[in-house]
């Protein structure tokens, strides 16, 4: 990888950790602790149920909002600051801008992701007191919210590029609400007939389809997950991250910074 | 090409190819989803909690779990599932969520209570489903009717269909016809041609299209059941003419009998077995008959899809 792209990447984490990101695990953490403290007092045999579908909530909702609010302001602050000007001129592509900023707040959620996840662990051996083989279900669980927030992450890039940062917001949460209820979009679309059920078909394969990223309540029920599941969702997640960025290149790569 | 061309020529073949691959695995994910994934899970039953997890927007969710319900029958009657352990459940959130959704109420009366592959098997949530519909709804004949219907065809309570019928005869506007079913209830009760008629008007006064396709079916399997009656009827009086049974349906044309060669509602010409009986040719296309199938004919078992039931 480019030593362009690491720097941009690297400055993109540490201008996150800088305004503070992290301390939304303090919230976290507090969430989690009172959850589990209060779970095991008023519920019977749903602590561990309780723990695991509010943990995972809690990390992919906080990392889909941090996603968004840092994603938006990657490119147009850059642009408004103009401190953009002052990194493209040096030796860096647009391009690379770009890959930099995406893998940089990949990055950072990804770190926020890996303290949640010791919290939810945690907490989830204070209410059962022990780990137990389908507990390992959770980790495929946390793996595939990062891959949700990869395609976050690459859609607020995208309107970032081109957008206002409040107009951004809106694109890329009512994406994420659009993308949680894709396949119900697509139960509609089987339900339609001619044209209709061709734009809604093209539309639910073009929106991203984060219902199928959501496994929370199948590992709160100790389901296992299929192998090809995590091999499809991966190279599903990845592909439309790819999209997105391509996107936002191509956007940023013909827009007059002038 | 200078290196800005480059970039955008690489960006857009990148963005075409991801684009494809993205909707290709989108497609394999359904494929595996379907075997592996929560279909048999509704995590969220109560509807009082999904009305107030709706925040409103009720309405909108209704929609969504009408769809579920329509989606999840419609797959898992084309699989011949043994059972349906999640449609009454969706059909309850939707019309919680909106107790105006007609359809949902004639869908559950039509597809909750006949047995399995057919529907849930489940006429007593069928009933209360279309009881629930009435209550919010008590101006509308078709709740009444389809709630006969249930008695009728399913419960066979005949006392309870005619009070059914009865309570919706009342109602403003209702279909005359209601009167009629009321009235002739008690007198022919069990008879071919009631259950016909049942059929026929589902049939008209619905617009779905899965409703209609049911009640197209119990049409069929019901003019099977009479037109088998009465050539059997036929054989019968040939065999008193002449004393044997007819070889073929040439000695019934040939004797006057019948005009031609009978055929059944799929086009296919009647069986003539040698002891007389009259058969289809192919059972499995004409479902609910009662009459006409070959003997130790047993319809396509349902399956049993799930691992826990």
């Amino acid at each position: 990888m480019s030593a362009r792209i690491v720097a941009i990447a690297s400055n993109t984490f540490r201008e996150a950790v800088r305004d503070r990101v992290l301390y939304n695990l303090i919230a976290f953490a507090l969430l989690l602790s009172a959850a589990a403290i209060l779970v095991g007092q008023i519920s019977i045999d749903i602590e561990r149920l309780v723990v695991v579908n509010l943990g995972l909530t809690a990390v992919s909702l906080f990392g889909v909002v941090i996603a968004i609010f840092i994603g938006i302001g990657l490119v147009s602050k850059e642009i408004e600051k103009r401190t953009l000007y002052t990194v493209l001129s040096r030796p860096v592509r647009r391009w690379e801008f770009i890959v930099g900023k995406f893998l940089g707040l990949a990055g950072t959620l990804a770190v926020n992701a890996f303290f949640m996840a010791i919290g939810v662990f945690a907490a989830l051996f204070y209410v059962a007191h022990a780990f137990h083989r389908p507990d390992g279900w959770i980790l495929v669980a946390l793996y595939f919210i990062i891959l949700q927030f990869l395609i976050i992450c690459s859609l607020a890039l995208l309107f970032s590029s081109f957008s206002s940062p409040l107009l951004s917001a809106v694109f890329a949460f009512s994406l994420f609400v659009i993308g949680s209820f894709a396949e119900d979009l697509r139960g509609f679309a089987a339900m339609a007939h001619g044209l209709t059920r061709w734009l809604a078909t093209a539309a639910a394969y073009l929106v991203p389809n984060f219902s199928t990223l959501n496994v929370i309540s199948s590992v709160a029920h100790e389901q296992p997950v299929a192998a090809q599941l995590i091999v499809y969702n991966t190279a599903y997640a990845m592909l439309y991250a790819g999209v997105a960025l391509c996107g936002a290149v191509l956007i940023l790569e013909h827009r007059n910074l002038k | 090409m200078n290196p800005a061309q480059r970039v955008t020529l690489t960006a857009s073949l990148l963005l075409v190819m991801c684009l494809a691959g993205s909707v290709v695995f989108l497609r394999r994910l359904d494929q595996v989803r379907k075997e592996v994934t929560l279909e048999e899970v509704l995590y969220i039953t109560s509807p009082k909690v999904l009305k107030r997890m709706s925040l409103g927007y009720d309405g909108l969710l209704a929609d969504i779990y009408w769809t579920r319900a329509v989606q999840y029958f419609g797959r898992r009657h084309g699989e011949r599932a043994s059972h349906y352990n999640l449609l009454a459940p969706l059909l309850e959130i939707t019309t919680a969520l909106d107790p105006h959704l007609l359809v949902a109420y004639q869908f559950g009366a039509n597809f909750l209570a006949p047995s399995p592959p057919n529907g849930a098997g489940m006429p007593d949530r069928a009933i209360r489903l279309v009881e629930y519909g009435i209550q919010n709804n008590p101006d509308d004949w078709h709740l009444y009717y389809e709630l006969g219907v249930v008695y009728y065809l399913e419960v066979k309570d005949y006392a309870k269909a005619a009070d059914a019928f009865d309570r919706g005869a009342k109602v403003p506007n209702a279909h005359p016809f209601l009167k009629i079913l009321a009235a002739q209830m008690a007198q022919h009760a069990g008879d071919i041609q009631m259950a016909r008629a049942l059929w026929a008007t589902t049939y008209q006064t619905t617009q779905d299209k899965q409703i209609r396709a049911n009640a197209v079916a119990h049409l069929r399997a019901l003019e099977v059941e009479q037109e088998v009656t009465v050539l059997e009827q036929m054989v019968a009086q040939y065999r008193e003419r002449t004393g044997q049974w007819p070889s073929a349906w040439a000695d019934l044309v040939a004797a006057g009998m019948v005009r031609a060669l009978p055929r059944d509602p799929t086009g296919r010409p009647y069986k003539l077995a040698a002891d007389g009986r009259v058969q289809v040719e192919v059972p499995d296309d004409i479902p609910f008959i009662a009459k006409g199938a070959p003997p130790g004919y047993q319809p396509p078992l349902p399956r049993n899809l799930e691992s826990k039931p």
